[in-house]
């Protein structure tokens, strides 16, 4: 019982923990590159999901949109580190993101037809103002290089446009 | 000359005219943003976005009146059809906004 309670709550923890402490040390270069191209890869890996599940066309359309704009996105941010020779490092705030989408992608696959729709969706605009949130405040600010300061800030700018994009097809589902 | 005849070459002689002063007004985007955010065309005219971002984007009109898909790195165009102000945006990436004012 005790084990069981304990481990529900390291669950919740870990659902309602913000992935981005407020006041924890500055990211330096190759961790806020690590938690870019995660958090990106991640978004991906939830459309495939949707691809795999969803039988709606707006919301089939859009997993299709994040596939294909967080490729992009990433293929890029490649291509800048290994220019810029930055090696992306593993750290907490990377495992985290990691282990919520992952209880996420557990949760949704329970689910099908409309309420699967709906779930992805509402995740979807959670998610990316988490991420829109983290960028603002933490890691387009630590971020020391110039160049990698400006693909972060483009990248704000695409998953703004997911955002309300992802806000839009939830309106349209209810 | 025939009423026809004359019809015609008046037909020809204003088709011409008019595709003569039609124009193509450019829009650009690049990082998301539509430059100029605002353009003036009259009725007639094109309206050519220029995409240099790697990304698919739409001009999309919030009237529903048109919808261009612009692919990466390449164009779309649209005939303006109608006067008055028209107000756009990217349906990928809503957070893109332009405005086109259209005079008859």
């Amino acid at each position: 019982m005790i084990v069981k309670l304990s481990a529900g709550l390291a669950t919740l923890c870990l659902l309602t923990a913000p992935v981005f402490a407020q006041g924890a040390a500055k990211p330096t270069d190759p961790q806020i590159a690590h938690i870019a191209y995660t958090a990106g890869q991640l978004d991906i890996d939830a459309a495939k999901q949707a691809l795999e599940k969803s039988k709606n066309k707006e919301v089939r359309d859009f997993a299709q949109d994040m596939v294909r704009d967080h490729t992009e996105v990433n293929k890029q941010a490649l291509a800048l580190v290994g220019k810029l020779k930055v090696k992306p490092e593993d750290n907490d705030t990377s495992r985290a993101l990691t282990k919520q989408a992952a209880a996420k992608r557990d949760e949704l696959a329970k689910l099908n037809g409309a309420a699967f729709d709906k779930a992805y969706v509402a995740n979807e605009v959670a998610y990316h103002k988490t991420v829109n949130g983290a960028l603002e405040s933490t890691l387009i600010p630590s971020a020391s290089n110039v160049e990698l300061k400006g693909l972060l800030q483009t990248g704000l700018k695409i998953f703004q446009g997911h955002q309300q994009h992802a806000e839009h097809v939830a309106s349209d589902l209810k | 000359m025939t009423p026809e005849r004359i019809a015609f070459v008046a037909r020809v002689i204003l088709g011409l005219s008019v595709s003569a002063r039609a124009e193509t007004i450019q829009v650009t985007i690049d990082k998301l943003v539509f430059t100029p955010a605002e353009v003036n065309a009259k009725v007639g005219d094109t309206i050519e976005w220029i995409n240099k971002d790697a990304l698919v984007h739409t001009a999309t009109a919030t009237d529903g009146d048109w919808n261009v898909n612009i692919q990466a790195s390449q164009r779309g165009q649209v005939v303006m059809k109608k006067p008055g102000a028209a107000e756009y945006y990217c349906k990928l990436h809503p957070n893109m906004r332009g405005r086109i004012v259209v005079a008859p």
